[in-house]
């Protein structure tokens, strides 16, 4: 009877907060036909929205792998003063808004901030500009391969590195031949978490973006400016293309657990 | 000498593990270092691998000094406890991959991962992966990968510590036959007496970070430097204030001059080997080991009376 109860309860959660919804999106995706829906996810600001957005994340994936991969090795493996410093600031952006994240990278590259100034004087724009929206997804999407890797590197040990070393492998060949062999799973979990999470970001890219349609408007952002123009039929097709490409990730997660379980 | 350590320091904070070792190898030998948990010994292996680096003193392996030399660099084969296999990598891989870093042509890493399966006796197991090992052969997977390189010594930490008793005397035997046929220097780490005494040529007895005594199995159980060196190797009974081994006593019947009466409390047979549990008439105990026929001849029982002394 329990058992019954329990699934009803995480069922119904699960409709009411997130299959009704998404449903309905993808329902009034299509209200209006086929050949509405296409032209809605064909026009020049859609497209480049979404060149917009995976550019982005393939430049803010590649980059937070690299760094995670580092900053977790030196957590795990390396003895050094701020070693705890650094592991919890790897989380801040877990625990900051984004918005906060956004108005903090304008402060400090804002055309008034910090560097700003001088970057602008080098004819580098950074605020409302690609730059900047890497930059605030790099940062909100930083700590997924730190948090996945961490700890398959202290459950593997480090006698395996060990082995390798009094076997004659460098640092370098150790690393290639025997630590990322050994979290590559991890890493993978970590690749597919960051990016669901540059694709999704708005907060921190709305803010730094300045949303010119067309040249600085990623996905989420062109999904919220057609709203607020009251073209639904558009809003709710380009979300069903974001929906697409997060099931996709999904999809892939699901297919390294698989491969991973083998 | 293979191996010289000269006065070799290692802390690890307000822990010393090892204070002031100095220990030499000769060629070809196998020694065991030996003592109990928290002595050194390991801390010491390593030392001698360059997977630590020493506070103070100096490691010379085959009379260069080695000291501050990445573990890379030393050529030396590690085997450890928990056996480090490369789980990603079969059984062949494993063995091949100093070979394979050292950018060895392919027929030379064939040959001799092949001549290395055989000799560990895995040569049917080379496209398994190391989850589908047994303990035993994992161990027997590491040793080949850390010969395969030639390393001028051979050092193993507890190699056999994670395998239940049958696998470890196989491989004792096996290890020590290993040794006559491929003649590397090697040095392995145990806690056990017995392993020690049955395989090595000589025993580094530590204590406390420090060499309590260092020599071949007899010497340390007839000679013993200290009372520790007694009491660690092998087994001893309390006589008044001296230790004496069990088997060093004289039993009789009847008094005679110095010994001391006793009552048996208890008679213990193990086949060829007999126990007693005697009480002395002052109430302290004494344990004391016979042959059988020993036991017979003085008719040993419970509640006889002795007379009791040791011997020599």
């Amino acid at each position: 009877m329990t058992r019954y109860v329990l699934r009803f309860v995480a069922l119904g959660y699960l409709a009411a907060l997130l299959i009704v919804p998404v449903g309905l999106v993808v329902q009034r995706a299509f209200a209006d036909g086929l050949d509405a829906f296409w032209a809605a996810i064909t026009t020049p600001e859609a497209l480049h929205a979404l060149y917009l957005t995976i550019l982005i994340a393939l430049i803010a994936v590649p980059a937070n792998t690299v760094f995670g991969i580092l900053c977790a090795l030196a957590i795990v493996r390396r003895r050094f003063r701020g070693h705890g410093l650094v592991n919890s600031v790897v989380d801040l952006p877990l625990a900051l808004s984004p918005v906060v994240v956004g108005l903090a990278l304008v402060l400090v590259y804002g055309r008034k901030g910090w560097w700003g100034g001088w970057l602008d004087e080098q004819g580098i724009q950074v605020i409302f500009a690609l730059p900047g929206m890497v930059l605030a997804t790099i940062f909100v999407s930083l700590p997924f391969v730190v948090r996945e890797v961490v700890p398959v590197l202290r459950e593997i040990g480090d006698e395996q590195e060990e082995a390798a070393s009094t076997l004659g492998a460098s640092p370098w060949q150790t690393f290639w031949r025997v630590t990322l062999p050994a979290i590559r799973w991890g890493v993978a979990y970590g690749v597919v978490l960051t990016t669901a999470r540059a694709l999704g970001e708005f907060g921190a890219v709305s803010v730094v973006s300045g949303r010119i349609a067309g040249r600085t408007e990623t996905m989420t952002l062109h999904v919220e400016e057609r709203f607020q123009s009251f073209d639904l039929t558009a809003a709710y097709a380009s979300s069903v293309v974001l929906a697409v490409l997060a099931v996709t990730t999904l999809l892939a997660m699901t297919l390294l657990r698989r491969e991973e379980a083998n | 000498m293979a191996i010289e350590v000269r006065d070799v320091t290692k802390r690890f904070g307000d822990f010393t593990a090892l204070d002031g070792v100095s220990v030499d190898v000769e060629s070809g030998s196998l020694t065991a270092l030996l003592g109990p948990s928290g002595s050194g010994k390991s801390t010491l292996l390593r030392v001698i691998a360059g997977l630590e680096e020493p506070d103070a003193g100096a490691v010379y392996i085959s009379g260069e000094e080695a000291t501050g030399v990445s573990p890379q660099k030393r050529g030396v084969g590690f085997v450890f406890q928990h056996y480090a296999a490369f789980k990603h990598m079969t059984v062949w891989d494993n063995v091949a991959f100093g070979l394979a870093i050292r950018k060895r042509p392919r027929t030379e890493i064939h040959g001799r991962v092949t001549k290395l399966l055989d000799l560990v006796q895995l040569n049917g197991l080379s496209k398994r992966y190391p989850s589908q090992l047994s303990g035993g052969q994992r161990q027997r997977m590491a040793l080949a990968r850390a010969l395969a390189v030639e390393p001028k010594v051979l050092l193993l930490d507890e190699p056999f510590g994670a395998l239940d008793a049958r696998v470890r005397k196989e491989l004792r035997a096996w290890l020590r036959r290993l040794h006559e046929e491929v003649h590397v220097t090697t040095i392995f780490v145990t806690h056990d007496q017995e392993e020690a005494m049955e395989l090595s040529d000589q025993i580094v007895l530590m204590n406390q970070g420090r060499v309590e005594q260092i020599g071949g199995a007899r010497d340390l159980y007839d000679r013993p430097a200290n009372e520790f060196v007694m009491s660690f190797i092998g087994p001893v009974s309390e006589f008044g204030e001296e230790l004496v081994r069990p088997h060093d006593f004289e039993v009789r019947r009847e008094p005679n001059g110095s010994a001391s009466p006793a009552t048996v409390e208890r008679v213990v047979h193990l086949g060829f080997e007999v126990r007693a549990d005697l009480a002395l008439d002052d109430g302290r105990a004494v344990w004391v080991q016979m042959t059988r026929d020993e036991a017979e001849a003085l008719e040993l029982e419970q509640g006889a009376s002795v007379f009791l002394g040791p011997r020599g």
